[in-house]
């Protein structure tokens, strides 16, 4: 009786491990003689440009002094590095070789052309809900690029997150085909905005908390806030710690460049505003904008009069911080206490809402390396003060800021955070 | 009163911890080779180097100068006997009416210290920084290879 039921068991795990390599076992496609660019209708090609920005393909898959879409880029996770591919029409390093049939599936089903399951940090659970035109479009785009010959570098993945059959049990759990809902009650600039947001823009990738298994959380937890490349993402949803309010206006202003009331966008976000800065008008940027801004906490005057009262402080509530006020006095206050009359600065650091996040390491970010804008471009210009200050220095300074301009609790984790980012990478 | 170390000499300075390095360098030390261009580490004439580093001294309060080496142009050689760098920049005539070029002298001298062979890519990402207005960008590129070329001769 044992032995029949032991045997029977054994025959279940069989057929389950059959299924599930059935799963997650998907046909090459095969590979194409690379489409001559003159094949693509220029206005098709046009279309996937704009949508490659809004889609801000560029940041992932180029590397850092590398060429456009050339792939590369090491995005670390917490499961290991992933390297961002070359997309370029390259047909052997490339997807050169790819049939838009195979461009289809990687876009929507996280598959490549050689049937290989595609990790999800290429938001691909996003670019599943895009119209079957758009994914044309794009193709079109990728196509046209300049072809670079550069191998994709293998990712440094432990077991078993190297093993990536695996990804098809992830997909069954995460992966949401179902396109962006239409909703007849909203404006159609809404709705436009939802498609560009959801399908394309990928804001959620960032800025929603992850849970165990690498996946956005979902509903109630969409835009409560995440991290990219090191740096935190604010929460856009309600529980936004901002001191300022946020708007329609504000987010427009934002996402085009640089706004009075929230300064302008740093790091992993400055790629974005870069990307929008190119080729995407005006109304569609103002459509992502409709469609976000709502999730935001309404404006309430007690939120404008705290901050209002933290920007009027001189120095901290409570103990003093001397060593990071002479540090203030003599390093920063030149630009940022001159009213916003130094170009790109807002009146008060009190306005930044890295002040109230949850840990420093945007403001270490920053104050270790400054920040620019890309080339020929108009921007904040702030030196970086990695070099002038000791690792000590740096930490009495953001302990200071935090405390001067928030009401938020002390940072607990900041020395160990300094301690990492300080050695991270040397100036000059 | 604040200990400062510069150029090997040790100072001591009696100035508010919080005045930036720039005033105590002219001011007290009568270090002139740094420049006011902006006061607001946008320009790079002010530029000194403090434990190998360039820095912009306009914003660098003295209270964090304790225990650290600065160096100014005035340490790498004097009018009657320039040193190695000085004479690359002289050579090059890569100064037009000077007010960059201590800053240029002390960012190039970071940068070879870090890197003695510096790319054509890595010098122009190091000078990012420094602005000139009378245009002889080149002929400072042109010292910054000529100092690097000599320094490798003199270390063979």
């Amino acid at each position: 009786m044992g032995r029949r039921l032991a045997l029977i068991l054994i025959g279940i795990v069989v057929l389950l491990a059959i299924a599930g390599v059935a799963a997650a076992w998907h046909p090459a496609i095969q590979p194409v003689a690379p489409p001559p660019p003159s094949s693509f209708d220029k206005k098709l090609v046009a279309r996937g440009e704009f949508l490659a920005r809004v889609g801000d393909c560029l940041t992932c898959h180029t590397a850092e002094g590398g060429r456009a879409f050339a792939g590369g880029l090491p995005l670390a996770t917490p499961f290991g590095t992933i390297y961002g591919s070359n997309i370029t029409p390259d047909p052997e390093t490339g997807i050169g070789a790819w049939s838009e049939a195979a461009f289809r599936r990687a876009m929507r089903d996280g598959i490549d052309r050689g049937g290989r399951d595609l990790y999800p940090v290429f938001p691909y659970e996003h670019f599943a809900k895009l119209a079957d035109e758009d994914v044309a479009a794009l193709y079109a785009y990728m196509m046209t690029r300049e072809p670079v010959r550069r191998a994709t570098p293998p990712n440094q993945l432990p077991f078993p997150y190297d093993v990536r059959p695996l990804l098809a049990g992830w997909k069954l759990l995460f992966l949401d085909r179902r396109p962006v809902a239409h909703d007849a009650s909203r404006s159609d600039e809404w709705n436009r905005g939802a498609y560009l947001t959801e399908a394309l823009a990928h804001c959620g990738a960032c800025h929603t908390p992850r849970n165990r298994l690498g996946a956005e959380e979902a509903a109630s937890r969409h835009f409560a806030g995440g991290e990219a490349e090191g740096w935190w993402a604010p929460p856009l949803d309600a529980s936004s710690p901002a001191p300022m309010p946020w708007s329609e206006r504000t987010m427009v202003d934002y996402l085009r460049s640089w706004e009075p009331l929230h300064g302008g966008a740093a790091g992993p976000m400055a790629e974005v505003v870069d990307n929008l800065a190119h080729g995407v008008p005006e109304a569609d940027i103002q459509a992502i904008a409709t469609y976000v801004a709502p999730f935001m906490p309404p404006d309430s005057p007690d939120r404008a009069e705290r901050t209002q009262a933290i920007a009027a402080r001189t120095e901290p509530p409570g103990a003093p911080q001397p060593a990071g006020a002479v540090v203030y006095a003599g390093a920063c206050a030149v630009c940022h206490e001159s009213g916003g009359a130094v170009p790109y600065t807002v009146r008060s650091l009190a306005q930044h809402t890295t002040m109230v996040a949850p840990d420093p390491r945007n403001l270490l970010h920053v104050v270790l390396d400054g920040t620019h804008p890309p080339e020929g471009a108009s921007g904040p210009i702030m030196p970086s003060f990695r070099d002038m200050l000791t690792e000590q220095q740096v930490a009495d300074l953001v302990v200071y800021l935090r405390a001067r301009f928030s009401d938020a609790p002390p940072w607990t984790d900041a020395p160990a955070i300094v301690h990492r980012l300080y050695s991270g990478r040397s100036g000059s | 009163m604040i200990t400062l170390t510069v150029n090997g000499r040790v100072h001591r300075v009696d100035a508010d911890p919080r005045t930036p390095l720039l005033y105590v360098l002219r001011g007290d030390l009568a270090l002139n080779g740094a420049k006011f261009g902006c006061g607001l580490g946008q320009c790079g004439a002010c530029t000194v180097v403090v434990d190998g580093k360039a820095v912009f001294s306009c914003l660098t309060p003295i209270s964090v100068l304790e225990g650290r080496a600065v160096t100014t142009v005035e340490g790498l050689g004097t009018a009657d006997d320039p040193g190695p760098l000085q004479r690359a920049f002289i050579a090059e005539q890569a100064a037009q009416c000077g007010y960059c070029i201590a800053g240029m002298v002390m960012r190039a001298h970071a940068l070879l210290l870090k890197s003695p062979s510096p790319s054509e890519t890595e010098i122009r990402e190091q000078f990012a920084a420094n602005l000139c207005r009378c245009g002889t960008h080149m002929r400072i590129l042109a010292a910054v290879r000529r100092a690097a070329a000599e320094g490798r001769q003199a270390s063979r």
